[in-house]
């Protein structure tokens, strides 16, 4: 279809993958060099657009797991994906994608789950699984611009070896001043949960009036969603995003 | 089937429009809840994409893209506040 | 069309003979939902219609399910292009439904649980074209596909075949439902690809 592409709407980009690295067994972060690419903010994400041969086409949104830096001399752009088994586009990602390919994508969107390095606030980031992607971004983004906010991570995952960026999180505990990550573990005995406890030791107290990043499965962004506003927050500090059946 | 929310919107509605939908505030015609496009719960991403109001689960928006048009149906939203660019 | 990804198949699909135009054959049963599933105990699940000039006639499940049922062996037609061969489905005849309410209207709005609504022309109806399934490949229906029970007219995209229906009003005017309000097709014969509005 011939459609025009105007200034200022969005169009597909061909994106073609450089680099790769896996972040877990099932989560594999794709580097893409995106030609032209005008940057984005931390928490944003893209749609990825696939095709066969016969037009068939699936499109998922994943969101950008690095950060942007307009005089940074690495232009590419990182998504990581975790594989889902019966999934359509996840697991030719994961496992088909090889370097020199390439997909289609559309991006930067969405302006609402955007942490913007000029906000003051102290961060609270409460990620469940894969939820982590774009809030790592935010961390990420905080580091490069050598930000003084005060980020506290809580990571809910199944198990140590389900935790990505765990290397770089360790490293950036030690070398970002003022950033605390607490990992909780679903599947490791004594199984723990997302909650009143975790939220009230780990996070911040609702009189900092921190801004708070939830991102995770529906279950965990509600429960956790819940126990912010239980706890005083306020509403419109905390911003979710779900990360749902993205197959 | 679990749902995303709004923000996995934003691509389809910046192809439509030159502002973020997604951080415009919407105001649900079945509740009056206010909130941001963003926060809403998506559902029916294969036929259309269903904005339910996280309050009240009434519909707010539906997207539903045809190969030459797109149709943005808003009736369960009493108001959309855009942000401008910039501020 | 974008560039082609190397090695990208997408769900199994198959394009063969027969096939309304557009459509991919499947062999699974995918779900499509515009809200949660809602969950619908027998004892408080009923169906009613009501007619132009406001008269109803409701029936509970014990009522309905007494009622005479046909096995009906159909070809099923998403417009999100799957479709589906030779599935079984066990379901109460709409000719039986309708056999005794007084009606002239020319139209009908399917309602659900969960307020789904799609409309459907009367004589797309009767004549042993639709039925209000209960049993799917021997099994009672379940929540996801639309159950305790479901439209079922496979001669029209399956968006009509509305899950979890609980009602039906007769209209003398047609009128768009959930998806035909949104832009989809007031009718939708897959043999003819009305997908969309103006299609
Ligand atoms: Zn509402």
């Amino acid at each position: 279809m011939a459609r025009a592409a105007l200034p200022g709407r969005l169009t597909w980009r061909a994106a073609t993958l450089v680099g790769e690295r896996w972040e877990t067994p099932s989560a594999r972060t794709l580097v893409l060099d995106v030609p032209d690419w005008p940057g984005h903010l931390p928490g944003q994400h893209v749609d990825v657009r696939l095709t066969a041969p016969d037009g068939y086409s699936a499109q998922r949104s994943y969101s950008i797991a690095s950060a942007w830096a307009d005089n940074a001399t690495d232009k590419t752009v990182e998504l990581t994906v975790q594989r889902l088994d019966d999934g359509e586009v996840s697991p030719y990602l994961t496992d088909t994608l090889e370097i020199g390919d390439q997909i289609e994508l559309r991006g930067p969107v969405g302006g609402w789950f955007v942490w913007r390095p000029a906000q003051e606030k102290p961060v609270l980031l409460l990620a469940g699984g894969s939820g982590v992607v774009p809030l790592m971004a935010m961390i990420r983004a905080r580091g490069a611009a050598k930000g003084k906010q005060p980020f506290r991570l809580i990571y809910s995952v199944r198990t140590p070896e389900d935790a990505c960026y765990a290397q770089e999180l360790s490293r950036r505990v030690r070398d970002d001043p003022g950033l605390d990550v607490h990992f909780v573990h679903t599947r490791v005995t004594p199984r723990k949960r997302i909650d009143v406890a975790t939220i009230n030791s780990y996070g911040w107290p609702a009189d900092f009036t921190p801004d708070c990043y939830v991102c995770g499965p529906t279950t965990f962004v509600e429960a956790a969603a819940d126990i912010l506003v239980a706890l005083g927050h306020d509403p419109k500090r905390i911003r979710t995003e779900r990360f749902g059946g993205t197959s | 089937m679990n749902p995303l929310d709004g923000n996995a919107m934003a691509g389809d509605l910046r192809e439509l429009f030159t502002v973020d939908v997604t951080a415009a505030r919407y105001t649900c015609a079945g509740c009056g809840h206010a909130e941001a496009v963003g926060a809403l719960v998506l559902w029916g991403q294969d036929m259309g994409r269903v904005g339910r109001c996280p309050h009240c689960e009434d519909v707010v928006l539906r997207v539903v893209n045809a190969p030459d048009r797109v149709f943005l149906d808003l009736h369960g939203s009493v108001r959309l506040e855009l942000p401008l660019a910039g501020s | 069309m974008g560039i082609i990804s190397r090695g990208f198949g997408g769900r199994r699909r198959e394009s063969v003979p027969g096939l309304p135009p557009g459509q991919y054959l499947t062999h699974d049963f995918p779900v499509l939902s515009a809200g949660p599933t809602p969950r619908i105990p027998l004892d408080r699940w009923s169906f009613t219609i009501a007619t132009e000039t406001g008269e109803k006639k409701s029936w509970n499940w014990a009522e309905f399910t007494a009622l005479e049922s046909a096995d009906v062996t159909v070809d099923i037609h998403c417009v999100t292009k799957w479709s589906k061969l030779g599935t079984t489905w066990r379901g109460v005849s709409l000719d039986t439904l309708l056999a005794d309410v007084e009606t002239a209207a020319d139209y009908t709005m399917v309602h659900s649980f969960g307020g789904y609504t799609t409309n459907v022309p009367m004589e797309d109806l009767l004549d042993g074209k639709a039925w209000i399934a209960y049993k799917f490949d021997g099994e009672d229906l379940e929540p996801e596909h639309g159950g305790p029970a479901r439209m079922l007219i496979p001669h029209l995209y399956f968006w009509k075949s509305a899950k979890w229906v609980n009602g039906l009003s007769l209209m003398n005017d047609d009128e768009p439902g959930f998806w035909e309000a949104a832009g989809y097709h007031m009718y939708g014969d897959p043999w003819l690809e009305q997908r969309y509005q103006g299609d």
